[in-house]
């Protein structure tokens, strides 16, 4: 026993380095391993499409166009939670992005080493709380502050036009956007802070030595440096927007249509399927939620791939070298 | 020496169930859950190794697990439909009544603090948002005396799908013919008005937090967080408030009519005394079993659930099955081949 125990490794050895050379087989093994991802993802588009044929065939490209969600009479029309989604996330985006770029660049940049250290802790022990905590505090805490003192202040102010038309009911699309920025707050920061870091010295000290105020080399010299790292943690963050499910349903109202007002109740993709799944009893039923799960998927996809768009686009000659 | 040990150790984590006499494995509604889990573990104390694993997944689910083939029975908290019983085809599905529930609109009206009386005509009309506000005669009709305020009306229902939802719009269709057509019934509606709370926790939390709101919950669910909750007019005219005897009185009321296959809704429900917004819950036995002892532990099961079972449903905030409808499911489990 313990001769051949000795004996294999080293005949594994030669093995490997006689017939095909170790780096070709950790080349061909870590290709396999990334080869999985996209047979996983192959598979999930598969699996969705083919679960999902019964609505596919029954309602076709109406299913993306109609907002009729009827599962006693087996209508459903997809366009309120598309709406939903992308609303909630944008706006999600639009509140946390400046706040997380601004906390990220005084952490990084201004904030002096031991409290940025605290405070960078702090963060990513935000980033490490789960959804439904967020869900939660916004239902008992953000939903009556939102109903009693922000809605009221937001109708009376801009009332007249039809993005903040009343009535107050604390839940809402505004309301889910706020939890949705409260977490992708710390993605932003994290990321974006660690992109910051990595920008050479050099960079920051030349633009110093130019004259530029503390202020302006950060802002003109660094910020623009890391600009892929930051964009990177803003499309992080928008894809667990797109995708998140408890904490948003707590808060939303959950209502499927489509309405002008940001104060009114709406409903998310992924809220719906995460709410009708387990009592679905139609066949008809099931497969629109899970064709919902797709159209999901591609508006993750094509958001995504707008932001690779835009990232080509503006990194042009002039703009910083990333 | 060592590799048999540790196969040993990995077969027996493998199959716990090897060392039970008999398992046997259910799924489905999520309202019966508590007092099933309670049944099943008295019932494997008090009769040797008979293990009954019941995963809460709700009744659309126990439905389908049923129909694939994966668990012995399900349970649902409404009957199965003529088109799902007709998918499975090795097996008639039998319905067994276990326990009874209600549901109650449960409200949060600023200045009224007294339990309000709802005629079945208004309920449905503030769910179909007919109704828009407190102060409306048809709510000051049935509730003389009561200071109700002219503020808006906010509906509040389930956003998930749920058999409590099928048993409200199963109640609306019933009373209103409106509903019917324009909404009817289902564990997921196109609700006409409000905003949707996940779980009766949800409802309920929404209901509290929201000024001049209504809502439906479970009786226990009210009860149990003392929420206040209205009284609500039955069949026959008289307004009743929901508790354990008055939904027995509903299922005994429904008992007179029952179809032989026990597929039957209660609410609105005959009888003076009968709370109208009651529903049973179910099991759903196959009526062919192969495995013999598999056969006879759920067929015992079934008597036991039904005579010392039934003592624990107070306890458990149920309400129990009447007399005439036990008789009647006694007879049913002879069925069961």
């Amino acid at each position: 026993m313990a001769t051949a125990t000795q004996s294999v490794p080293g005949r594994a050895r030669t093995f490997l380095h006689g017939v095909r050379g170790g780096d070709q087989i950790a080349y061909l093994v870590t290709f396999l391993f990334a080869a999985s991802v996209v047979l996983i993802t192959v598979l999930l588009v598969f699996e969705l499409w083919t679960k999902s044929g019964l609505a596919i065939h029954k309602f076709g490209f109406s299913f993306l166009r109609t907002s009729t969600w009827d599962p006693v009479n087996d209508q459903f029309g997809a366009l309120p939670f598309i709406y939903g989604t992308i609303v909630t996330s944008v706006l999600g985006l639009i509140i946390s992005v400046p706040l997380g770029v601004g906390a990220a660049i005084f952490l990084s940049e201004l904030a002096p080493p031991r409290l940025s250290n605290t405070l960078t802790f702090l963060v990513e022990l935000l980033a490490a709380v789960p959804s439904v905590i967020f869900g939660v505090l916004g239902f008992f805490a953000l939903v009556p502050l939102m109903r009693d003192h922000v809605q009221p202040a937001l109708i009376s102010a801009f009332g007249w036009s039809p993005v903040f038309k009343g009535p107050a009911y604390g839940v809402g699309v505004l309301t889910a956007s706020m939890v949705l920025a409260i977490m992708m707050f710390p993605y932003i920061i994290s990321i974006s802070r660690e992109a910051l870091i990595q920008v050479p010295r050099e960079q920051k000290e030349a633009a110093l030595a130019l004259g530029a105020t503390r202020w302006e080399a950060t802002w003109d010299a660094v910020v623009p440096f890391a600009r892929l790292g930051i964009v990177g943690s803003v499309f992080l963050s928008l894809a667990r927007a797109l995708g998140e499910t408890m904490a948003v349903t707590m808060v939303i109202g959950n209502d499927p249509k489509i309405n002008s007002s940001i104060l009114a109740p709406g409903y998310t993709i992924a809220s719906v399927i995460a709410n009708e799944f387990t009592e679905a009893t139609s066949d008809l039923h099931l497969a629109a939620l899970v064709e919902l799960g797709l159209v999901l998927f591609l508006i993750t996809m094509i958001l995504n791939g707008l932001g690779q768009l835009l990232l080509l686009v503006t990194t042009k000659p002039g703009s910083a070298k990333s | 020496m060592r590799s048999t040990v540790l196969i040993a150790v990995i077969l027996a984590m493998a199959f716990p169930a090897a060392y039970a006499a008999e398992t046997i494995n259910a799924a489905g509604a999520t309202f019966p859950a508590p007092i099933y889990q309670k049944w099943f573990q008295e019932y494997r104390a008090s009769h040797g190794d008979v293990q009954i694993n019941y995963q809460s997944i709700g009744s659309g689910g126990g439905i389908r697990q049923l129909t694939a083939g994966t668990v012995d029975f399900g349970a649902s908290d409404m009957p199965m439909t003529d088109e799902q019983i007709g998918k499975i085809t090795s097996f008639k599905v039998l319905h067994f009544p276990t326990v009874l529930g209600g549901l109650v609109p449960t409200y949060n009206i600023q200045g009224v603090s007294g339990e309000l009386k709802f005629s079945p005509e208004t309920l449905a009309g503030i769910f179909l948002g007919r109704i828009t506000k407190w102060n409306d005669s048809a709510l000051k009709r049935d509730n003389p005396g009561v200071n109700l305020p002219g503020a808006d009306i906010t509906v509040v229902h389930r956003s998930d799908g749920s058999g409590t939802t099928f048993v409200w719009t199963d109640y609306l269709s019933k009373v209103s013919g409106e509903w019917k057509s324009k909404v009817g019934a289902g564990t997921a509606v196109n609700w006409p008005v409000g905003l949707g709370g996940k779980g009766n926790e949800g409802v309920a939390g929404q209901v509290k937090q929201t000024p001049n709101s209504i809502g439906y919950v479970e009786l226990i669910y009210a009860a149990q967080n003392n929420m206040p909750y209205g009284v609500v007019k039955n069949q026959a005219g008289v307004f009743v408030k929901a508790s354990f005897d008055s939904v027995t009185a509903a299922a005994a009321g429904a008992a007179k009519n029952m179809p032989a296959d026990f597929r039957v809704s209660i609410t609105n429900a005959p009888g003076k005394t009968a709370y109208p917004i009651s529903s049973f819950t179910w099991l759903l036995i196959p009526d062919k079993i192969g495995d013999a002892t598999k056969r006879e532990t759920i067929k015992a099961f079934l008597k036991w659930m039904l005579t010392t079972g039934q003592n624990d449903t107070a306890s458990m905030s149920y309400a129990s099955l009447p007399a005439p409808v036990v008789a009647k499911e006694m007879k049913q489990i002879a069925e069961i081949k």
